[in-house]
């Protein structure tokens, strides 16, 4: 920075220049925080008239039996060692339900450390009820994963005793589809794509028997106790996609109504925001939306859903220590209640708001009041890319001969522009492609297990990347002009610009994420700026290093704080996820790092080392 | 190639002229071979074939012209359409034009001849009074009532009504009314009917008005599941179905079918009015004429659906009206419309066919023949007890027949319960009636309501069925069976994937596929492949017209052999339109519905189907593999489609309206006001004195005081 006030030219505007820039970001920052504070927020309000001024009874009776089901479903679970399919099914068509299976295997990449998983095999079974007098146009979808353990034993048990209860009832005006997958979200994954009829990632299953139509919405439901506290909504699913609002104020309704604790991202609600502690509070409710909506994933079994336009979410049973339970019956209405309403639905869920972020469930921020957030420091890289247009604009005419000098001038920078950028980007598809390709050999050669090798793989490239600026000097003759980098950086600039943008439109967290780390660095990056404390603050500065920030700063905003260690090894296996997500179920943000953010990033790198 | 046409001969056959089949059928009793030498003596006894046949090249050609002016694609691999047409003109054109009317002592041989035929059937201890059919069984009623006809009846219209309960597999319970009124008039020719006793006046006047030849409607809530249920005796498909097909005399037939839908509209009560060009086809292949006559050209059929139409007691209140005893009598009283609408499904429906009213078909009178299906649910009406009766599924019981009906009877299907081992049904009675219904030999047990004694003691019949043990026999699955449903993601294309399945173990039959879809999903016929068991199974016939923006929807019909125990997968891309915004419905983000696709099929009979049961026939009669009717016809309905289109934000145009109207009120206004206003220095008021002086100087003449 010295280096550009000292800068012989522009010495008289930099000041105002660097002013305006960190002016932006401060604002940008700010206007970010605030979003967490109460009075800047809107209510929650139902907007869907057929869900909101209906009124429905909530009637069902059978939580105890409810839980003897899943008492008798967790016996042959373990009996058999797996998902009991023929119990199920039997179960099922016992209630009334027309049941179909679906049998699915899948191969995953490498194997997946924290699951325990390589090659999975397994089977869905579901169960549709069959509305009277409707023609299989429309359907509702309950699903509870059969989870490995002694968990979610109850939400099954739970699920067939609504089946039951669902079933004697006249009222129901769209099918409803009562699905128990294994191997939660690759099961998932395989009963929608065998639904839909698509093959997405590969994946192998048998197509499925029976359907209901257009899924209009869908809700999960975990469950691992016979009592619990409170209910926690999840919404983000995959490549940070949200469901309407309305489904959120439609849990919210019924929790206020039955009498039910309802959080949301864990955390129960305050009404202190006047207070330090509320507005943080709410702060950290939103910081960790904010995070999971960047990482991308599927956080419940509902994130698959909606790539397919259905609406979904995942409620789940939380048991802590606090006095005050409610029982399974009172859930089994609370999900009556909301099934009931869905059922009213006229249209699919549109009415409400797709883009929001929640500092509590009862407060949203619309896309309208945080984009402002993210268009200030976008706006920095725009004026950036103003102020060098202009520069070059201005350096160019000073040359006496005119016409012919800038042409000679202009072919190697031509040159200098494409090498470094193809490079980059090279490397950004290495460092995409080779992690899982070149995990046998790295297994041969190393002492590391599939799993490690892809991460340390993966790592190694990125690291090597950093090696680039001498490499891409070698290719070139001579030396780098002062018009040279400034046009490599004009582009590297709008690029980061139209990057950012585009992600930011389709999942704004992880888009203002990466302009939080990535705009200070293009901004003020140049080949003059000293050598050894700039290239330190682009590393720390750079995605990798952003990543693992995150995960320190989840850990936090969770109260689970970690140690450096745990925290290192958190940082790989969320590396593995990633691409296991990637390759899974199709989620981008791994090769939107790899392939675009990373190589952008690089070119910024060249620039500091341009000679 | 041979087989192919074989096939179209009988499926065209089947289609057209039921009547004239049958009849066959019965005399030869030949099974397969019993067609070509029908077709034979047809052709042997044909007075003037020349004559037909002119008249028929003449309207090949006229059709073949209108055809190339409308564009339509039609890919034939072999013309199996127009020799089968021909073939059925011939033989319905004999029957109408070349025999002459019948003298009073030919129908008394006949009458005696059929009695013969019932008799022997008595000694086999089957009467042969079948359940109602569509097609196969019709001619046996009607024969069989000959006789017992009174006296003043025989000469024009008589009235029939039936009730037919299924015990189904899955617990449910299938009640199928249905009621027949036959009038021997002509509507069409000669002076104009005005006299009307059983047969409604309102659906006579549209006979005669729009000249209509046969008329089929239907309205139904609900799927029909056949994987559960078995196959329907009508089958329809979900929301409004209606088919018409028009007297050759019509010349502006369109203009007619506008006419008539509104005029149906308005005895229905039902939004039939909402079809036009758009959603209206004339199918080449699967909608033949059920009644005698001799038009089988397209073009004086339509056919549309509307699959969003809901049906509710403001249509069935219209629909009953039209009976005879309306729902004061009869078996009508059982149809309480707060039991009726609390089924898994509903469908009433319509028809209204030309019949032969003898064996050797010298005239034809009108067949009305109203219908109505429900499917009771075991869960929600049986309160999960596999125990039903009359009172239960009607909350009403039968105490007299239709006084004005020469026959009211109650079927209760007992096939599975042949020594009522599976349940009890009271009261019993003696009386059991044996039919081959859709290919599967049914026992039924029989009420007669004009009969007093089958009221008994209490004056009231209650049937009940009573099931001993909760479980139940295997169901036979249905031979043919269809899917349908949308795959892909995203607004913008997607796959409509059609399944049929063909569950006979051995023998494969041809289906003819109809698909209707609207203009709004833009087909993409290149991708259209159909598969069976993993390969290609190429259709041996094709006809598909594209459809035109906003005037007509896709039509594609397909002819496709299925491999024996298999399901053949058809699929075809589509991209989602962009529509008008004034052409969404009030509920875009609902969805667009697509109709069902219809497979009609000659599906082996499962009767046929065992060739191993050789314990109650004798061994000389059971060895060829084809006995008695040995296909039987089907019509069987896919479920219809419900697909997203493209939708704006119909907000964002509300929003926009707002902020221009207060952007040129606000902004424009006060600019324009500024920019046309002339500025003046005000000049302070004058006192009163003076304003009244100026009046009085104004009066005067003189110049006022400034």
């Amino acid at each position: 920075m010295p280096m550009i006030l000292s800068h012989p030219r522009t010495s008289n505007f930099s000041l105002g220049r660097i002013l305006n820039s960190v002016v932006c970001y401060l604002a940008g920052v700010m206007w970010f925080m605030g979003l967490a504070f109460e009075p800047f927020t809107l209510r929650t309000y139902m907007s869907e008239n057929a869900m909101g001024s209906t009124m429905v009874e909530e009637h069902f009776p059978a939580g105890e039996r409810a839980l003897a089901t899943g008492r008798e479903f967790a016996a042959h679970k373990k009996k058999i060692g797996g998902m009991p399919v023929d119990w199920l099914v039997k179960t099922m068509e016992s209630q009334g339900l027309e049941v179909f299976t679906q049998s699915f295997t899948r191969k995953l990449p490498f194997p997946d450390e924290n699951k325990e998983r390589y090659m999975v095999r397994g089977t869905n079974v579901y169960g549709i009820l069959r509305a009277p007098r409707a023609s299989r146009t429309e359907a509702l979808v309950l699903s509870a994963p059969c989870s490995e353990g002694n968990s979610n034993n109850q939400a099954v048990g739970l699920l067939l005793g609504l089946a039951r209860y669902f079933r004697s009832q006249v009222y129901w005006a769209k099918d409803i589809i009562f699905l128990v997958n294994e191997h939660d979200l690759i099961g998932m994954q395989a009963w929608l794509e065998g639904y839909h009829h698509t093959n997405t990632t590969g994946g192998d299953w048998s197509p499925l028997q029976g359907r209901g139509g257009s899924i209009q919405a869908a809700l999960s439901l975990e469950l691992s106790s016979d009592v619990i506290t409170s209910l926690d909504l999840v919404l983000e699913g995959l490549n940070g996609q949200l469901p309407n609002l309305d489904l959120a104020n439609l849990f919210h309704a019924f929790c206020q109504k039955i009498g039910v604790l309802c959080t949301i991202q864990g955390k129960l609600q305050r009404n202190d925001w006047e207070s330090t502690s509320g507005y943080s509070h709410a702060a950290q409710t939103m910081m960790l939306m904010v995070l999971k909506q960047a990482s991308g994933r599927a956080w419940g079994d509902h994130g698959l859903f909606l790539r397919y336009h259905i609406e979904a979410a995942t409620i789940r049973g939380v048991n802590s220590f606090r006095q005050y339970k409610t029982d399974a019956t009172t859930v089994g209405r609370l999900l009556e209640g909301m099934y009931r309403k869905l059922n009213n639905l006229l249209e699919r869920l549109h009415q409400s708001y797709f883009f929001y972020l929640m500092p509590s469930l009862t407060r949203f921020v619309s896309i309208g009041y945080y984009m402002p957030a993210f268009g200030l420091l976008a706006g920095i890289l725009l004026l950036r890319a103003l102020d060098l247009w202009v520069q070059l604009g201005a350096s160019a005419p000073g040359t006496e001969d005119g016409l012919a000098e800038r042409e000679q001038a202009s072919s190697p920078g031509v040159l200098s522009l494409l090498t470094p950028v193809v490079i980059s980007h090279l490397t950004g598809v290495a460092l995409y492609t080779l992690p899982i390709r070149s995990q046998e050999m790295a297994v041969q050669h190393f002492p590391v297990s599939e799993t490690e090798a892809v991460v340390l793989t993966a790592i190694a490239i990125y690291t090597a990347g950093l090696a680039l600026p001498h490499n891409t000097h070698r290719l070139l003759q001579g030396e780098g002009t002062e018009q040279g980098w400034r046009v490599l950086k004009l582009a590297a600039l709008l690029y980061l610009a139209v990057l950012l943008g585009c992600t930011a439109l389709i999942n704004f967290s992880l888009g203002f994420i990466l302009a939080l780390s990535l705009v200070p660095i293009a901004a003020f990056i140049t080949p003059h700026s000293p050598k050894y404390p700039s290239a330190v603050a682009m590393v720390l500065l750079s995605p990798g290093c952003t990543l693992l920030y995150c995960v320190f700063l989840f850990q936090e905003l969770q109260e689970i704080p970690v140690s450096l260690h745990d925290g290192w090894m958190l940082f790989l296996s969320v590396i593995s996820q990633g691409i296991l997500d990637h390759s899974l179920y199709g989620s981008l943000v791994y090769p939107l790092l790899a392939l675009l953010v990373y190589p952008c990033w690089l070119l910024l790198w060249n620039i500091l080392f341009w000679k | 190639m041979a087989t192919y046409r074989c096939i179209i001969y009988m499926l065209a056959f089947i289609i057209c002229g039921s009547t004239v089949f049958i009849t066959a059928d019965i005399q030869t009793n030949q099974g397969k071979d019993a067609e070509s030498v029908f077709l034979e003596g047809v052709r042997g006894t044909t007075s003037d074939p020349s004559l037909v046949l002119s008249t028929d090249t003449e309207d090949q050609t006229q059709s073949a012209e209108k055809e190339q002016n409308r564009e339509a694609i039609e890919v034939e691999t072999n013309l199996v359409d127009a020799p089968s047409d021909n073939i059925v003109n011939h033989v319905h054109d004999t029957m109408q034009t070349t025999e002459p009317p019948p003298s009073e002592d030919q129908t008394q041989r006949f009458a005696k001849d059929e009695r013969i035929w019932k008799a022997t059937e008595v000694e086999e201890n089957l009467v042969a009074d079948a359940p109602p059919t569509p097609k196969e069984t019709d001619h046996v009623p009607e024969t069989e009532q000959t006789p017992d006809v009174p006296p003043e009846l025989t000469a024009k219209d008589q009235f029939q009504e039936e009730l037919v309960i299924r015990p189904l597999h899955s617990g449910d319970i299938y009640a199928s009314f249905q009621f027949r009124t036959l009038w021997d008039t002509d509507f069409l020719h000669g002076s104009k009917v005005s006299h009307y006793r059983l047969f409604p006046k309102s659906l006579g006047q549209v006979i005669s008005k729009f000249s209509v030849r046969e008329l089929h409607i239907s309205f139904t809530q609900g799927y029909w599941r056949t994987m559960q249920w078995g196959q329907p005796f009508l089958p329809s498909p979900p929301g409004a179905e209606l088919w018409v097909w028009f007297q050759d005399t019509v010349t502006d037939v369109d203009v007619a079918w506008k006419e008539l839908t509104n005029v149906l509209s308005g005895i229905f009560c039902a939004s039939l009015n909402f079809i036009d060009s758009t959603n209206t086809v004339q199918p080449s292949a699967s909608f033949k004429p059920l009644g005698v006559g001799n038009v089988t050209d397209q073009r004086f059929l339509r056919y549309a659906v509307l699959p969003r139409e809901i049906v509710c007691t403001e249509n069935l209140t219209p629909w009953k009206k039209l009976l005879p005893c309306g729902s004061k009598a009869g078996l009508a009283v059982l149809m309480k419309s707060e039991k009726l609408f609390h089924s898994s499904f509903h469908s009433q429906a319509l028809h209204i066919r030309p019949v032969c009213t003898d064996w050797k078909c010298t005239s034809t009178s009108w067949e009305l023949r109203q219908t109505l299906n429900i499917v009771l649910d075991l869960h929600t009406s049986g309160q999960g007890k596999r125990e039903w009766s009359l009172f239960k599924m009607f909350s009403r019981t039968l105490t007299e027949a239709c006084p004005l009906a020469s026959s009211s009877k109650v079927y209760v299907d007992v096939t599975d319960n042949p020594q009522g081992e599976l349940f009890d049904l009271s009261p019993a009675t003696s009386l059991l009636s044996q039919a081959v219904v859709l290919g599967d030999r049914r026992t039924y047990s029989v009420y007669d309501l004009t009969d007093p004694a089958t009221f008994g003691q209490t004056h009231s019949l209650n049937m009940l069925l009573r099931w001993k043990a909760a479980q139940s026999v295997e169901m036979l699955r249905p031979l043919l069976h269809g899917e349908r449903y949308v795959a892909g993601y995203g607004l913008q294309t997607g796959e409509i994937h059609t399944l049929v399945y063909n569950n006979h173990p051995y023998r494969a039959f041809p289906v003819l596929l109809l698909d209707i879809v609207p203009w709004y999903l833009r087909l993409y016929i290149h991708t259209l492949t159909v598969t069976s068991k993993g390969r290609s199974n190429k259709p041996s016939y094709i006809h598909y017209q594209p459809s035109k923006d906003r005037l007509q929807p896709h039509l594609l019909e397909m002819l496709i052999q299925l491999p024996p125990n298999s399901m053949t997968e058809v699929t075809v891309q589509f991209e989602r339109a962009l529509l008008k915004w004034t052409e969404y419905t009030p509920d875009p983000n609902h969805g667009f519905y697509v109709g069902s696709s219809v497979i009609s099929a000659l599906v082996p009979s499962v009767v046929a189907m065992d060739t191993n049961n050789t314990q109650e026939r004798p061994l000389f009669s059971s060895f060829f593999p084809c006995k008695e009717e040995s296909s039987y016809f089907m019509r069987v309905y896919t479920e219809p489609l419900l697909v997203n289109l493209p939708t704006p934000d119909f907000s964002m145009p509300y929003n926009v309206i707002c902020l221009t109207c207060t952007v040129v009120a606000v902004g424009y206004g006060s600019l324009y006001n500024l920019l046309t206003r002339t500025f003046q220095v005000e000049e302070p008021s004058q006192g009163l004195a003076k304003r009244l002086a100026n009046i009085i100087r104004r009066l005067r003449g003189v110049p006022l005081l400034s």
